[in-house]
């Protein structure tokens, strides 16, 4: 079973959730699919067992061969390939990966080599697998460590959960497209719920069944909670406010493994959320 | 001479378009018979890599200077490589500005930004 955690904006809370639903469970797998800002493994602390890099294929223009048809420039959606001065300039920053180029050459002139962009940590923290992906600084996109991230832990036996980035953007559908459930993240003010909307919309536009965890809830008018009711989106948990939670987790620790009032709350929300991907699978079939 | 500046409209008295790589039109200046001519910009609308298709077109429209208010670091690889002279535009006045070029009172342009690249989520 696979469960994403997601949100509209960063600081609402995924990565508390994520570790701490991976920590409840007998068995779980926490991918950290954060690339730019992967954070899970100072709670988790994971012995590091292996890395593996991440690489990507770039297109490689052999000269003697190019005869400068331009086939390769107009085919590029993505504007990663110029002429000039009679030869192939390879913009690598703007490049999709998508092999295109080699394909309409006519002359077979474009061949391919790996570009390493980043790579991928797997450790053991007791019960917990952890795999972290890690982005090089300055590459433009980790959507292929993502790939190769969720690609690594394809087994369907085990709980494995997904620790999304932030936002609604391409790296965020890379993160939950094959999930079973996805769980939203949301803050009690206006500028949380307008972020709720957006993950909101991704997630029934996957079509992907979904609940809502109310983070940093105040005793008064949640505008998230509200935004839930207006919806019909079924709330599965609900997280006090709490400043000492802050401090614990600022220490970087886990409070599922060091707190009792916190492991039965994520428990609850882990068993809440294992209730609904049942219920969704029997309804579905 | 043929000296290029990215424009808003496709008329004479168009304005210096802020964006040079989603500039609407090129307007192309002959210094020998006085002509001007539009070049469309058709990857003004490109999803990513705008910069680059119009620093393409460009370099194919065979002038040999640049006048833009500003470059991004792709389109201006290009554009350099190819041996194109870059100035910075003064004011949104395409008349002033090629008139204070052929007078020598415009300088190179040299702050080449990185790029509005991924900027919005995406």
């Amino acid at each position: 079973m696979k469960i994403a955690v997601l949100s509209g904006k960063g600081g609402t809370g995924k990565t508390l959730l994520a570790l701490n639903l991976a920590s409840v469970a007998d068995k779980a797998s926490y991918l950290d699919c954060d690339v730019e800002e992967p954070n899970g493994h100072l709670f988790l602390k994971p012995k590091i067992q292996f890395v593996e890099p991440v690489e990507v294929k770039m297109p490689r223009i052999n000269e003697e061969k190019c005869t400068g048809c331009r086939k390769c420039i107009d085919f590029c959606r993505f504007n990663a390939l110029a002429y000039v001065n009679h030869s192939i300039k390879v913009f690598e920053d703007v490049c999709h990966s998508c092999g295109g180029c080699t394909l309409v050459c006519p002359e077979n002139a474009i061949t391919e080599r790996n570009k390493t962009i980043g790579k991928i940590e797997k450790g053991l923290s007791e019960n917990v697998k952890v795999s972290t992906g890690i982005l090089n600084i300055g590459e433009a996109s980790g959507v292929p460590i993502v790939k190769q991230l969720i690609e690594s832990e394809a087994s369907n036996d085990e709980l494995v959960i997904i620790d999304a980035p932030p936002g609604s953007a391409c790296i965020v559908m890379e993160s939950i497209k094959d999930a079973d459930y996805c769980v939203l993240v949301a803050e009690p003010t206006i500028f949380g719920t307008q972020n709720l909307s957006m993950v909101h919309e991704l997630v029934e536009l996957f079509k992907i069944p979904f609940g809502v965890v109310l983070n940093k809830c105040l005793n008064h008018d949640n505008p998230a909670e509200n935004y839930c009711n207006d919806h019909k989106i079924s709330i599965i948990g609900k997280i006090d406010y709490s400043q000492e939670l802050a401090a614990l987790s600022s220490r970087g620790e886990l409070v599922s493994r060091t707190n009792t009032h916190y492991q039965t709350l994520f428990k609850t929300i882990l068993n809440r959320i294992v209730e609904e991907v049942a219920y969704e699978t029997t309804s579905r079939t | 001479m043929k000296i290029l500046i990215p424009v808003d409209e496709q008329i004479k008295d168009t304005d210096v378009c802020m964006s040079f790589g989603r500039a609407p039109y090129y307007l192309m200046y002959n210094t020998e018979d006085f002509s001007y001519e539009f070049i469309k910009n058709t990857g003004a609308a490109s999803q990513g890599g705008a910069g680059i298709q119009a620093a393409q077109l460009v370099v194919d429209s065979q002038a040999e200077v640049l006048l833009t208010p500003r470059c991004g670091k792709n389109a201006a690889d290009i554009i350099l490589g190819a041996g194109m002279k870059v100035y910075k535009t003064l004011n949104p006045s395409v008349q002033y500005n090629i008139k204070e070029f052929l007078e020598g009172r415009l300088n190179p342009l040299t702050e080449i930004h990185p790029g509005y690249h991924n900027h919005g989520g995406n």
